[in-house]
């Protein structure tokens, strides 16, 4: 498999240059016509999008609008629902992984996702990082499993707080902490795409702006698509945002666009708190 | 006159009362609260309908009381008061024959067919009419007056201050109370007895001769070795959770993550109906179906060993009747046991968890392996247990397809015989009551409740950790 930008930077030691990355940016993953359906009962309409590599694309939008909905497209994890049915196309490098020929387990290890709920496994924080890697089979002694971990855990800037106690469980932790060993746990199997689905609504504020930081720093390797009802968080922490209302992609553009010059009436009521 | 009481219909005047009182008290209660707000300026603490509740409550409550007393102790007191009465012979009659001719008399006097041939049983079946009819006209005039003292006394106490509501609240809360209390009661009343039997057992039997002797004989030879059926039951049991303990488990996994939500709308009520099969249909099952397969299969397992050489005799022993038949059968009984605790516990692994898995490219059978089964192993095992301790009591089904003999052997297809087995063997048929033969049932049901409360009491234990730890 193709895996050109990602995998390469993932193995560059820093991220020089990465900051310009902004300017360079290019579609990593193109929406066309994506509906989704609960049952009989539909809730995304007909969405189109470009999500581009190298940036934070954040999904805003009242809730119940379908945003957390087409974030769980983009890993098919609708496929678990049952009753849930995606149509549409979405490509990534070129491939649609919205066909039945994509297997499902694959693209996960390619797109990663970040909940809303800080969700550790009832095990070691050790085994939380390195679960992904093993399932997959991406290393093949204790060393390399061990540097992986470390690497993640690093990069999740989580590493200098847990390093003395990996063997505890990972619930053991804070809810800021256990957030950002779920980011490492899902940096640890080398995403393409990190998807994070509301990631600070469970954290107080000290543990948000961590975690936005942190997502900052992400968004030099990665391509990030985070859903959020917070526009205070959009707005900080994204480069290009959606918004969605009532199944329906009512505006996109890039972040500073949207918020001070939102082209929809709907886009400006909703940024300046007349509803939602 | 008395006679003719004696037939009341004791059971609908009862209830015609206790609803009478209980609505007239409302009533009285209510109409009185309310007199007093439309009268009064002041406000009123509780509501009018919390006076008549009040008031309702105080009638009811002695009268309900007498007529419980009346119910159990009617019969005996009206049979007491004719024994008394009647002419010496009777008293010299055995115990057993005097019973059953009262027996008779009240029979006669309930329903009112008799012949008039004897005499003497005429007359004593109208004696007993008086002494009944006067018992019932006493009880019900003993109601009706504590009724309404009940309702005078609570009524004097209707005033705008007064905090009827609190009162009701509380007297609810002391009726539940009772309700609960009389199952704890019962419970403990039932261990008391087995105890207390228990304990004139090990006088006559020493404790260690029943806890380590291998020879059970109760029947004949007052040999009192409980080890074959402590051997017997522990078999059948191990039997019953080789089936049930993969199958309910694996049955659980597919309901809960695999079948779609129609599937499982149908399969797992289908899956409990095996639980609310009588067990006794599962014995003849059992006797009928499964001893003849097992007896067969050990038949054609002996012939093909002679005929290869490897045995010069049966090697197994072919019963009618064999542990592996009761075991089998108790098995499939208790895989609802299993399946549908173990899949309330896997239900209950947070859905967070699974898409954690999921998420990280975990394919179904990983995220089960690695995720919900260790998440939701404490629960497993709690369901196990409950399972274990539900085959060790199960009676039926070993009465009717394990055997009777006691013995020890790890040949599946020999007749074993279980402790229940043994207690049902015991209890039936002419007993005497105070012989070590029937008192060794007693002594096997603690046994038995004491094994099964442990199982019990471990397994609740596990699932409450469990709870802990995911709320």
């Amino acid at each position: 498999m193709d895996t050109v930008g990602p995998a390469k930077t993932d193995l560059a030691l820093t991220g020089e240059g990465a900051d310009k990355t902004q300017a360079l940016t290019y579609p990593r993953i193109d929406c066309r016509n994506v509906s989704v359906y609960y049952d009989d009962k539909q809730a995304v309409f007909d969405v189109s999008l470009a999500i581009h590599d190298r940036a934070v694309t954040a999904l805003i939008g009242p809730s119940g609008c379908g945003k957390s909905t087409f974030l769980r497209c983009l890993n098919r994890m609708n496929d678990t629902i049952e009753g849930a049915k995606v149509t549409g196309d979405i490509f990534m490098e070129g491939e649609n992984i919205n066909s039945p020929d994509v297997d499902p387990v694959l693209l996960r290890s390619r797109v990663g996702m970040v909940f809303q709920k800080p969700n550790p496994f009832p095990k070691s924080i050790y085994d939380n990082i390195a679960y992904g890697p093993r399932i997959h089979g991406m290393v093949d002694s204790r060393e390399d499993l061990d540097a992986v971990v470390e690497k993640s855990l690093r990069r999740a800037g989580l590493w200098e707080e847990v390093k003395d106690r990996l063997t505890q469980p990972g619930t053991s932790l804070s809810g800021g902490q256990q957030q950002r060993l779920c980011i490492a746990r899902a940096i640890a199997v080398r995403p393409e795409v990190i998807l994070m689905d509301e990631p600070c609504s469970a954290l107080d504020p000290i543990a948000t702006a961590r975690i936005e930081e942190l997502i900052d720093e992400l968004r030099k390797r990665y391509c990030i698509v985070i859903v959020t009802h917070s526009m205070q968080q959009a707005a900080r922490v994204s480069q290009r945002t959606a918004f969605f209302h009532l199944g329906n992609l009512v505006e996109m553009g890039d972040t500073d666009q949207i918020f001070t010059n939102p082209r929809e009436r709907r886009t400006e009521d909703y940024i300046t708190g007349r509803f939602g | 006159m008395l006679q003719q009481l004696g037939q009341l219909p004791m059971g609908w005047l009862l209830t015609a009362l206790l609803l009478f009182v209980m609505s007239a008290g409302f009533s009285i209660g209510r109409i009185r609260a309310e007199r007093y707000s439309l009268s009064s300026s002041g406000k009123f603490h509780s509501r009018p309908n919390y006076h008549g509740y009040y008031v309702a409550m105080w009638g009811l409550a002695p009268a309900l009381i007498l007529a419980l007393a009346y119910l159990l102790l009617a019969e005996p007191v009206a049979r007491e008061l004719l024994i008394r009465e009647l002419p010496a012979a009777f008293h010299k009659l055995p115990k057993a024959e005097l019973v059953s001719y009262l027996d008779a008399v009240s029979a006669v006097s309930t329903h009112g067919t008799y012949d008039g041939s004897d005499r003497v049983f005429t007359a004593v079946t109208h004696r007993y009419l008086e002494l009944s009819g006067s018992l019932k006209i006493t009880t019900l005039a003993t109601i009706l007056l504590s009724a309404i003292l009940g309702v005078m006394f609570a009524r004097s106490h209707v005033s705008p201050d007064f905090r009827a509501r609190q009162r009701v609240e509380s007297g609810a809360e002391l009726f539940l109370f009772l309700c609960a209390a009389i199952a704890i009661a019962t419970t403990v009343g039932i261990v008391a007895s087995l105890f207390y039997e228990s304990i004139r057992f090990f006088s006559q039997v020493p404790v260690t001769d029943f806890l380590f002797g291998t020879r059970w004989n109760a029947q004949t030879n007052a040999e009192f070795g409980a080890v074959p059926l402590f051997f017997g039951t522990f078999m059948i049991a191990l039997i019953a959770m080789f089936v049930a303990a993969p199958v309910g488990l694996f049955a659980a996994i597919y309901l809960s993550e695999y079948a779609s939500r129609k599937t499982r709308s149908y399969v797992k009520p289908l899956l409990e109906v095996l639980a609310g099969i009588p067990t006794v249909v599962y014995g003849f099952f059992a006797l009928l179906v499964v001893a003849p397969g097992v007896r067969s299969i050990a038949l054609w397992v002996n012939a093909t060993l002679i005929d290869i050489g490897l045995a010069n005799g049966p090697v197994l022993a072919a019963q009618p009747t064999s542990a592996l038949a009761a075991g089998l059968v108790m098995g499939i009984m208790v895989i609802p046991f299993v399946s549908s605790l173990s899949d309330d516990v896997i239900n209950a692994v947070p859905q967070t968890l699974r898409d954690a898995a999921f998420a990280m490219g975990a394919t179904k059978s990983e995220t089960i392996k690695q995720v919900i089964l260790p998440a939701a192993l404490p629960g497993i095992v709690a369901s196990l247990l409950l399972a274990v301790s539900r085959a060790i009591g199960e009676t039926m089904i070993v009465v009717m397809a394990a055997g009777q003999r006691a013995r020890i052997s790890l040949d599946p297809s020999t007749d074993l015989t279980t402790i229940t087995v043994q207690i049902v063997a015991l209890l039936t048929g002419e007993t005497e009551f105070d012989s070590p033969k029937t008192l060794s049932a007693f002594a096997l049901g603690l046994v038995l409740f004491l094994v099964t409360l442990c199982f019990n009491l471990i397994a609740l234990r596990v699932v409450q950790r469990y709870r802990e730890k995911y709320e």
